[in-house]
């Protein structure tokens, strides 16, 4: 019988899914048995759609090696066409997992569309001007959502902007049956929550599979090879737009789900939550998780998005403590002697593997 | 008129970007870092001239004197415990690390002095009637454009004509080839920041004045805005920190009177994207050819 040879890399793949399924597993039944307390079980479908959020981001500032600060922007597209999705056919599918699955895929694709067309100018750029135009249009994507309102009725969907702070929910001119979905500055109000925990985990097994094999496959190895150097990358032939949008739009559409997942966790919604901090916010954990690391992302996520919430009994002081958490761990993993040590550790570690392999 | 009266605004406003911007610019340049933390060291110098003003009862130009000497100290402070440790160190990691002191000093400034808005008295009050009162300029606003037309001159004539400038621009162009003939990086990096993190005290009590509000977030968005105009104007040029920042101002202004309040800094946004579609460099800086 031929033995069953797996790569090294989809060693690590499996072991990170593996090790998603497993964290799920103990949470459930934690869950199950009642050994969460009402704010860590209220956590967790927020913590599945950071982790999506950060591996998606992950895909385009580690992978694609462009800084994106607009990430959040994706994020609330698809929220928002998530909600209005859920809401509107809250009465034609009575399924609520059903109508959940249908606004993740309406956010997604929604997003992916803004992604592809935010896409075209931005991926011109490089560096910082990137992420400042990046940043900018996230900053344009919130102001615009603002001015949005949204009602639904027998008649379907109505949809206008305010852009003067003139108009209001009254100007939808819904009939007797409709009501309000998404109301400007307020934001969506009175979402019915039908995310779930189960939802979450699938979300995060898709975004593992789409993420990891795009890495693994020709064309996540064009896009590194882009991200390596450009010029090097364009002279073997390698269309260098395409597989930056190809990248960009990915990333955009999981963001996009994600934000579906996470606008139906929440009754209130404005849309001034996904601002530029909490771009930043999914940005630090892709960076102390590890650039292009994705099983490192998703550790940093639940780690630093628990971290806060565990330092409540500090109350005031735990913003003050991530931000030199963050800024220590910053210092030390980049500290010239420490990066020796370590260095010098894993060769030694290296060195011994491949003795144990030459014995053998 | 009505017009008159929003251009007017707009400059002024655009004036206090100008400033932060030149901060910015000159940071950026030689460090090559988006210093995320120097909208809070605006946010830092509107406390400190508020305290010095209302609580030790100064008066407002000493007020801004201590805020500016605090402001330099902890520029100083900030790039030898921060940015220093991690220069050779990758891009992101200084980005997050500078992310991480913004968070720092709102903390500490929210832990302080809380989150309630303080009201900033005016550094100057009164305005100036014009054509038979039809047009009114607050005095505040003139302060505004004058301080900011000395320091870009001022800025301009010290990075051409002193050691000093001669130095920070040698080093902004090459680290390695600067330290080489002799020039002090660490030093000239340390005056930047010196500089910039003045400016921005400047800027604290001219912004505070300008909307009396203060708190531990007035930085933030100023902050990114004057990095917009920087980029705006081309970054690392200090005429283009100054013209970018006034157009800024300007657009801003006008956008909120003759478009809409809400879409205002959309508007902004767009119009710095499509400034960097048609010319990439922004409209003062220089284009680097990429070789191979």
């Amino acid at each position: 019988m031929k033995k069953l040879s797996i790569s090294k890399g989809t060693r690590s793949d499996l072991l990170t899914c593996a090790g998603v399924i497993l964290a799920f597993v103990v949470v459930s039944a934690l869950k199950a048995n009642g050994g969460l307390n009402r704010s860590q079980a209220g956590m967790l479908v927020p913590v599945c759609c950071y982790i999506v959020m950060a591996v998606s981001l992950n895909l385009t500032v580690g992978i694609l090696g462009d800084l994106s600060l607009g990430h959040a922007g994706f994020m609330s597209v698809g929220a928002f066409t998530g909600i209005i999705t859920a809401m509107s056919l809250a009465e034609k599918i009575p399924s609520a997992p059903l109508r959940l699955a249908l606004a993740m895929v309406v956010g997604a694709v929604f997003a992916a569309v803004i992604g592809f067309l935010i896409g075209i100018p931005v991926l011109r750029l490089s560096g910082d001007y990137l992420a400042i135009v990046t940043l900018a249009f996230g900053e344009i994507i919130k102001e615009l959502i603002t001015c949005l309102l949204v009602g639904v009725d027998e008649r379907g969907l109505h949809v206008i902007f305010n852009f003067n702070g003139s108009r209001n929910a009254n100007d939808l001119n819904l009939g007797a049956a409709g009501r309000v979905i998404v109301k400007g500055a307020q934001g969506a109000t009175g979402t019915q929550t039908i995310a779930t925990f189960t939802a979450g985990f699938i979300l995060i097994m898709i975004t593992l599979v789409v993420v990891q094999n795009l890495i693994r496959s020709r064309q996540g190895r064009a896009i590194m090879a882009v991200r390596d150097n450009r010029i090097a990358a364009e002279a073997v032939g390698i269309s260098v737009t395409r597989y930056k949008m190809m990248a960009f739009v990915t990333s955009a559409a999981l963001a996009g789900a994600a934000g579906a997942l996470f606008g139906l966790n929440y009754s209130n919604l404005a849309a001034t939550k996904f601002d530029f901090n909490t771009s930043i916010l999914v940005l630090v954990f892709v960076v102390l998780g590890g650039l292009g690391n994705i099983r490192g992302s998703i550790i940093a996520t639940v780690v630093l998005y628990i971290l806060p919430e565990a330092l409540r009994g500090f109350a005031n002081y735990r913003m003050l403590i991530y931000a030199v958490v963050l800024i220590v761990v910053m210092l030390t993993t980049n500290n010239p002697v420490i990066k020796s040590y370590r260095d010098q550790w894993q060769q030694k570690l290296r060195r011994e593997k491949g003795r144990e392999a030459n014995a053998a | 008129m009505k017009f008159l009266a929003y251009l007017v605004s707009g400059i002024s406003l655009g004036s206090i970007y100008a400033i932060i911007a030149l901060g910015y610019t000159m940071v950026y340049g030689i460090a090559k870092m988006l210093n995320f933390a120097h909208g809070d060291v605006i946010m830092v110098g509107g406390y400190v001239s508020f305290l010095a003003a209302s609580n030790l009862g100064l008066p407002p130009l000493v007020s801004v004197l201590i805020a500016m000497c605090v402001c330099t100290l902890l520029g100083i402070v900030i790039e030898a415990l921060a940015y220093r440790p991690l220069r050779s160190a990758p891009k992101l990691a200084v980005l997050i690390t500078a992310i991480g002191v913004s968070y720092l000093l709102q903390n500490t400034a929210l832990l302080t002095f809380g989150a309630n808005p303080k009201a900033y008295t005016p550094v100057v009050s009164g305005t100036l009637q014009l054509f038979d009162g039809q047009l009114s300029i607050s005095y505040i606003s003139l302060l505004t454009v004058a301080c900011c037309i000395v320091i870009m001159i001022a800025l301009t004539l010290f990075t051409a004509k002193t050691r000093m400038g001669k130095a920070m621009r040698a080093c902004s162009e090459d680290k390695g080839a600067a330290q080489l003939m002799g020039i002090n990086v660490n030093r000239t990096i340390s005056l930047t920041f010196a500089i910039g993190s003045a400016l921005a005290a400047v800027a604290g009590a001219l912004l505070c004045s300008f909307s009396p509000t203060l708190m531990p977030t007035t930085g933030s968005m100023p902050g990114i805005k004057a990095f917009t105009a920087a980029v705006f104007g081309g970054i690392g040029s200090i005429p283009g920190a100054f013209l970018g920042g006034i157009l800024l101002g300007v657009i801003e202004a006008l956008a909120k009177a003759y478009i809409s309040t809400q879409l205002s800094n959309s508007i902004v946004f767009a119009v710095l994207i499509i400034i960097l579609l048609v010319r990439p460099a922004g409209l003062l800086g220089k284009h680097t050819q990429e070789k191979v």
